[in-house]
């Protein structure tokens, strides 16, 4: 158990700017490790990544709904679209771990679904157990969608919708895409539920399925448009197919659209590091508690300084980091 | 009714699953079988027929002639029949995915030796849901491939007329793990999902219909438990009699009757003392030909060896052997059916026709089996039942003789002979039939494959029958890979839910709790050490569909707190490799029960390596011999596991160990 078999973060930054593979995983893994060393490693690797790419290129997209909607073949049936123009794909497909009194442990995966058999270099996917953090997204999705940031066109994080995913998922995408099914209960839970304030656009999936489609896409028409939201954007309701591979030009398309919004408004670069300085924030609560907070000059300072250095809001998180580690350091 | 005195009743159709390296090898192995007196052929393919790929696909690398033998186009079919008179042998063909291909290369090879279609007798096994539940060899979605199975029907009614189109399959249910009552319930619930495909498909007239299901037969397991097994029969027998005068009007009752073959269970077969697998198979086979009247129509044996690898000719022998005895020597033939009337046996079938139907009333309730199986509702169910049965192995309530009780033994002269008591499968047959099937290609009519092909197109796009255009492609020399994959383009590939996803139940499907406590922190603590939570990729390579062992695997991992990735069968070793390197795991376990497993396992490890990822440490599991497991271990395996190790809580221990010392941490020892 030595440190030396953590990979050198400034090496490995300019490997991943390359887009290897075998550094990517290898930065993905460093990524995930809550191990004191590994934490230190990973915020360097952060901080060398950083820059004006995390701000405005790109495009991170949050896709989401209940459990059986068809998510996976909906999400391949994306990829095959993306893919045929070029654009690369990195995938984070978040699933549920199972309480940590029975083992904490999880089935990940559908690899197969997202991905056609083939072999496919501008295409990675990597599984993440949801791991019970504050019932929503693994802390771990954070900086591991900015990692896959640097190297590919798109960055797509696909949850399975139970509540407090959807509004981690929005804390973190630029553009939310809820998938639904039509007359399927959990859709209409969904939509009781008040959650639906949160996706930017609505896929109907399964559309061949005729008039229920129908039914629940001007359903969901009615409460997506709801006149407190964000004027400008239309929050568009689309009826696709994956089996059918029928709509999903028109996704793909308001997907684009979303992300023109977002940039022409001037919403892109705000957004981006407000989700930034929000996961540094919950990180920092993570690992040190209120008191490490604290002691690192307390949350509103914290975020002005980040504020103010946003291009390099990890090298601020590497310093409130030391900053705090030294002070207990010092007061043993 | 008895039987007049000294008049015996014909016995049943004895057959051997056979088939192996090569079309001649394997035809030379039936003349040998039938001149030991087996009445009919049962042909074993081997995957890539199955699956409808060419011996030279770069996914049939290391399956060529393994687990049965390779066709790939009529000339084969022709070696394979070779001074075997079509019209006078009862040929049943395990085949699925591909039956309308292989039937049509046999009606193609009938019509070219100018015997009339009509005389063929024989079965395909065509029944596809239970290769999506269990044995692994779909190719297409559920739709298309029941539109296929109703198109060999509709067709073999018409022109075929003695032919058993399909084979409604609830053996391979059982090996999943099914309970008797979920066999009858998924079995005729697959058998009426298949019928009314055919009613809406209307080719035949509503008068002509009871002759369909006729035609409907069905392959069963038996399995140790005799008593229940023969009950389980009379109940098959009593519903599908219900079923056909209820549903579908069949007034005549010779119409109604439940014909059936039978294997009997490969799932209790034990690898360590194999010999007593015969004492097995014997009492098996009696639960099947005890009862007159559910009584089997065809049986075939498994060999006493075949939890060790693939059985020899005269294993083979053995197992006919059994049968002759059964039918010849006792008295059995001589009577009527002597558990008629026996209050015991009525009560027993009753419960099982109680069960069965409230569960098929619950599958009718989602929609029928089709939705029940997209919806991942049947894989689950036998996933669940599989597992509660390796708990009470484990457990010592469910006892194996041999294996968690009364192990002690003496060496086995059997398995003492330079063979190691299995057959080997000659090394070059893979490039023999590469090299033949080349030069088929190069000499058949090109224009003519390619009009054959386009009329196969045209005829899976729009509602066509299937059959004419599989009879044209096969007299035109197409081989299998170009059946297949024109139809792929067609209706795309199919992948089913992989059944894992079962709810977590301490009390049921855990096993001994305290033991499990302990694993669980075994797997937390070296997580917690090495900075995150162990993740284990579980891999099925090659075109091996059989995935209870792997999935059993990946959800005993999932419940002692591993985070398991596992994308279910028919992997490349390539995509396995990559799978291993972007999800970052600790460790790759990999499931092959094709005997393939040196050729494929070898890939891996050299995919592995080529992504920087030689230390990753990999497991091994299948029906794997001891000297190949030695090799293995000798190429960087770090552990194989075989059917012996039934004890799941042992290898979770083990594994943790395994990633333990590959990161140079003090191993944990076996768990107690």
């Amino acid at each position: 158990m030595t440190q030396d078999r953590f990979p050198d973060p400034e090496r490995l930054a300019q490997r991943i700017v390359l887009g290897e593979r075998a550094a990517v995983a290898s930065g993905l893994n460093l990524l995930d490790n809550t191990l004191p060393e590994a934490r230190a490693r990973a915020a360097r690797l952060l901080a060398a990544l950083s820059g004006e790419r995390w701000l405005t290129g790109g495009h991170i997209v949050g896709v989401t709904g209940p459990p059986g909607v068809g998510k996976s073949s909906l999400l391949a049936a994306l990829i095959r679209e993306w893919r045929a123009t070029g654009r690369t794909v990195a995938v984070l497909a978040v699933d549920p771990s199972s309480r940590p009194e029975v083992g904490g442990g999880a089935l990940l995966g559908d690899r197969l679904r997202i991905k056609s058999a083939a072999h496919d270099d501008g295409l990675f996917i990597r599984s993440l157990a949801s791991r019970n953090q504050l019932g929503g997204v693994s802390t771990e999705v954070w900086p591991m969608t900015w990692l896959l940031l640097t190297c590919f066109d798109l960055v797509v994080i696909e949850t399975v919708g139970v509540g407090q995913t959807e509004i981690d998922i929005a804390d973190i995408s630029d553009t939310v895409c809820f998938v639904a099914q039509p007359a399927s209960g959990d859709t209409i839970q969904y939509i009781k539920s008040g959650i639906m304030e949160i996706p930017d656009i609505f896929a109907v999936n399964k559309a061949d399925m005729g008039s229920s489609a129908n039914k629940t896409a001007s359903d969901i028409g009615r409460i997506g448009s709801r006149p407190d939201r964000q004027h400008d954007w239309e929050y568009p309701v689309c009826l696709v197919s994956a089996t059918h591979h029928s709509g999903i030009d028109q996704l793909v398309n308001h997907i684009d659209r979303h992300r023109e919004y977002l940039a022409g408004s001037g919403s892109l670069d705000l957004l981006r590091s407000r989700h930034q300085r929000g996961w540094v924030l919950r990180l920092l609560q993570d690992e040190f508690g209120s008191f490490g907070i604290a002691i690192a000059g307390g949350r509103s300072a914290l975020e002005a300084r980040m504020s103010e250095h946003r291009l390099s809001q990890f090298s601020e998180y590497q310093n409130a980091r030391n900053a705090i580690i030294s002070r207990f350091v010092s007061a043993d | 009714m008895a039987n007049n005195d000294n008049q015996r009743d014909r016995p049943w159709l004895m057959r051997t699953y056979s088939g192996h390296s090569s079309a001649r090898a394997s035809n030379a192995l039936y003349r040998t079988n039938l001149a030991k007196g087996q009445t009919g052929l049962s042909v074993a393919f081997d995957l890539p027929t199955q699956t409808g790929y060419d011996a030279d696909n770069p996914l049939a690398r290391g399956e060529v002639g393994k687990v049965g033998v390779p066709i790939s186009h009529i000339e084969d079919m022709d070696q394979l029949f070779d001074q075997i008179p079509l019209d006078q042998m009862n040929t049943s063909m395990t085949i699925n995915a591909t039956a309308p291909w292989l039937l049509a290369l046999y009606i193609g090879l009938a019509q070219r030796r100018g015997i009339d279609a009509k005389l063929l007798t024989g079965t395909t096994q065509n029944d596809i849901i239970k290769e999506y539940l269990s044995r692994g060899t779909y190719i297409y979605p559920p739709g298309p491939s029941m539109r296929m199975i109703a198109d060999t029907i509709n067709y073999t009614v018409k022109h075929v007329p003695k032919w058993n189109p399909t084979n409604i399959c609830s053996y391979h249910l059982q090996e999943a793990g099914a309970t008797p009552v979920q066999e009858l319930a998924y079995a005729l619930s697959t058998a009426t999902a298949v019928l009314d495909r055919v009613m809406a498909a209307g080719e035949i007239q509503a008068s002509e219909f009871p002759q369909v299901v006729e035609r409907i037969s069905f392959f069963v397991n038996a399995g140790i438990r005799f008593v229940e097994e023969t009950c389980k029969m009379r109940a098959f027998g009593e519903m599908w009699d219900e079923i056909t005068r209820t549903r579908y009007h069949v007034t005549d009752p010779k119409l109604r009757r439940f014909r059936n073959g039978v294997q009997v269970n490969s799932l209790g077969l034990t690898e360590s003392q194999p010999e007593n697998n015969v004492q097995r198979i014997v009492l098996e086979m009696l639960a099947v030909v005890l009862s007159k009247n559910a009584r089997a129509r065809a049986v075939q044996l498994p060999a006493w060896n075949e939890a060790m690898g693939l059985p020899r000719p005269w294993d083979q022998q053995w197992a006919l052997r059994i049968q002759q005895v059964m039918a010849y020597e006792t008295d059995l033939l001589e009577y009527g059916d002597i558990l008629d009337g026996s209050p015991v046996i009525a009560a027993k079938v009753a419960e099982l026709i109680a069960g069965a139907r409230a569960e098929m009333k619950n599958i009718e309730a989602q929609g029928g089996m089709i939705a029940a199986i997209e919806s991942g509702y049947v894989k689950r169910e036998l996933v669940r039942s599989h597992m509660n049965r390796l708990r009470a192995i484990e457990s010592g309530d469910l006892k194996i003789i041999g294996v968690n009780s009364f192990k002690e033994t003496a060496e086995s002269p059997l398995t003492q002979g330079v063979d190691g008591g299995i057959m080997k499968v000659d090394p070059a047959a893979e490039s023999e039939q590469i090299a033949r099937l080349r030069a088929h290609r190069a000499q058949r009519n090109h224009a003519e494959v390619t009009a054959a092909l386009a009329d196969l197109t045209a005829a899976a796009k729009s509602s066509e029958n299937i059959m004419p255009s599989s009879i044209r492609c096969a007299l035109a020399g197409v081989t299998t890979g170009e059946w297949g994959d024109t139809l792929r383009a067609v209706f795309g590939e199919f992948r089913p839910p992989t059944g894992i996803d079962i709810a977590m139940n301490d009390a049921s499907t855990l096993g001994n709790k305290e033991i499990v406590s302990r694993i669980r922190e075994r797997v937390k603590s070296t997580g917690a050490a090495l900075g995150r939570p162990l993740k284990l990729l579980v891999g099925k390579p090659g075109l091996d569909g059989h995935s209870n062992g792997a999935e059993q695997i990946a959800v005993k991992a999932r419940d002692v707190g591993f985070e398991v990735v596992y994308d279910g069968i028919r992997l490349t070793p390539q995509q396995l490799a990559q799978a291993a390197q972007e999800e970052g795991v600790h460790m790759v376990g990999l499931s092959i029960l094709s005997g393939s497993h040196m050729e494929l396992i070898e890939s891996v490890l050299q995919e592995l390596k080529a992504r920087d990822l030689a230390d990753l440490p990999t497991i091994a599991g299948g029906i794997i011999p001891v000297e190949d497991a030695d090799k293995l271990t000798a190429l960087g395996i770090k552990a194989v596991y075989t059917p012996k190790d039934f004890d799941m809580n042992a290898i979770m221990a083990d594994m943790v160990d395994i990633i333990r010392k590959t990161h140079g941490m003090e191993p944990l020892g076996p768990i107690h």
